[in-house]
C-alpha cells in the first residue's frame, strides 16, 4: 500500500519523531510505514487522518 | 498530544523495567530452587516445595508482566514480538521433540535436558527479535 505520509509530514514541517509523538507510536513505526514496509492498523490510519485533516483515501492508496 | 505521548513513552519504559525486575526475580528463584536442596537445606522436602512454589508464583508474575509489556508496545513492535515468539515456540516444539526422540532412540548417549530447550528457545527469540528490528529499520 502506497501512502503520502512523507509528503504530508514535510508540508506540516514535522519530523518523523514529531509525527510519532503525535500518534503515540515509535519513530521506527513511522519510518516503516513511510517506506511501505508496514501497513498501519485502521485505528492508526484514522488517527493520521484526523491529524492531517484528510480522508484516509487521500493518505493511503491501494496499489 | 505531546503530554499523552510522553506518558506513553514513560509507561513503556516503566513496563520494560518492571519486566526486567520480574525476570530477574524469577531467574534468582529458579537458581535457589535448583541449587538450594544441595547447598542450602540438605534436600529438606518442605524447603524445596516452598522454593518451587515461590518460583511458580514469580514465574506467573513474570508472564503477566510480559503480557502487559507486549500490550503496551505499538503495533509494529507488537508484530515483531509476535513473529519472534511464534518462531521461538515453533523451534522449541520441533527442536524439543526431535531432541527427545534422539534420546528415546538412544542416538545420543546423554539424557535430554530441558535446559538446552530453554536456551534454544531464548536464543531463537533473541535472534528473531533482532532480525525483525532490522527488517523494519
Amino acid at each position: 500500500m502506497k501512502n503520502r505520509i512523507k509528503v504530508l509530514r514535510a508540508e506540516n514541517n514535522m519530523t518523523q519523531a514529531d509525527l510519532a509523538n503525535s500518534l503515540q507510536v515509535s519513530r521506527q513505526t513511522i519510518n516503516a510505514i513511510e517506506r511501505g514496509k508496514f501497513d498501519p492498523s485502521l485505528p492508526l490510519a484514522f488517527r493520521m487522518s484526523r491529524l492531517f485533516k484528510l480522508p484516509i483515501e487521500e493518505i493511503f492508496q491501494d496499489i | 498530544m505531546s503530554n499523552t505521548n510522553s506518558e506513553w513513552v514513560s509507561n513503556t519504559r516503566r513496563q520494560t523495567k518492571q519486566l526486567a525486575y520480574w525476570t530477574l526475580a524469577w531467574v534468582i528463584s529458579v537458581a535457589i530452587a535448583s541449587f538450594g536442596p544441595k547447598l542450602l537445606w540438605n534436600f529438606n522436602n518442605t524447603a524445596s516445595l516452598i522454593s518451587i512454589m515461590l518460583c511458580l508464583l514469580l514465574g506467573a508474575g513474570m508472564i503477566r508482566q510480559n503480557m502487559r509489556y507486549i500490550n503496551n508496545l505499538d503495533e509494529l513492535q507488537r508484530q515483531i514480538n509476535l513473529e519472534s515468539l511464534s518462531i521461538a515456540l515453533g523451534v522449541g516444539i520441533v527442536g524439543g521433540l526431535c531432541y527427545s526422540l534422539l534420546d528415546i532412540s538412544n542416538v545420543i548417549a546423554s539424557d535430554a535436558e530441558i535446559s538446552y530447550l530453554v536456551i534454544l528457545m531464548g536464543v531463537t527469540y533473541l535472534v528473531a527479535l533482532v532480525a525483525g528490528q532490522m527488517r523494519y529499520k
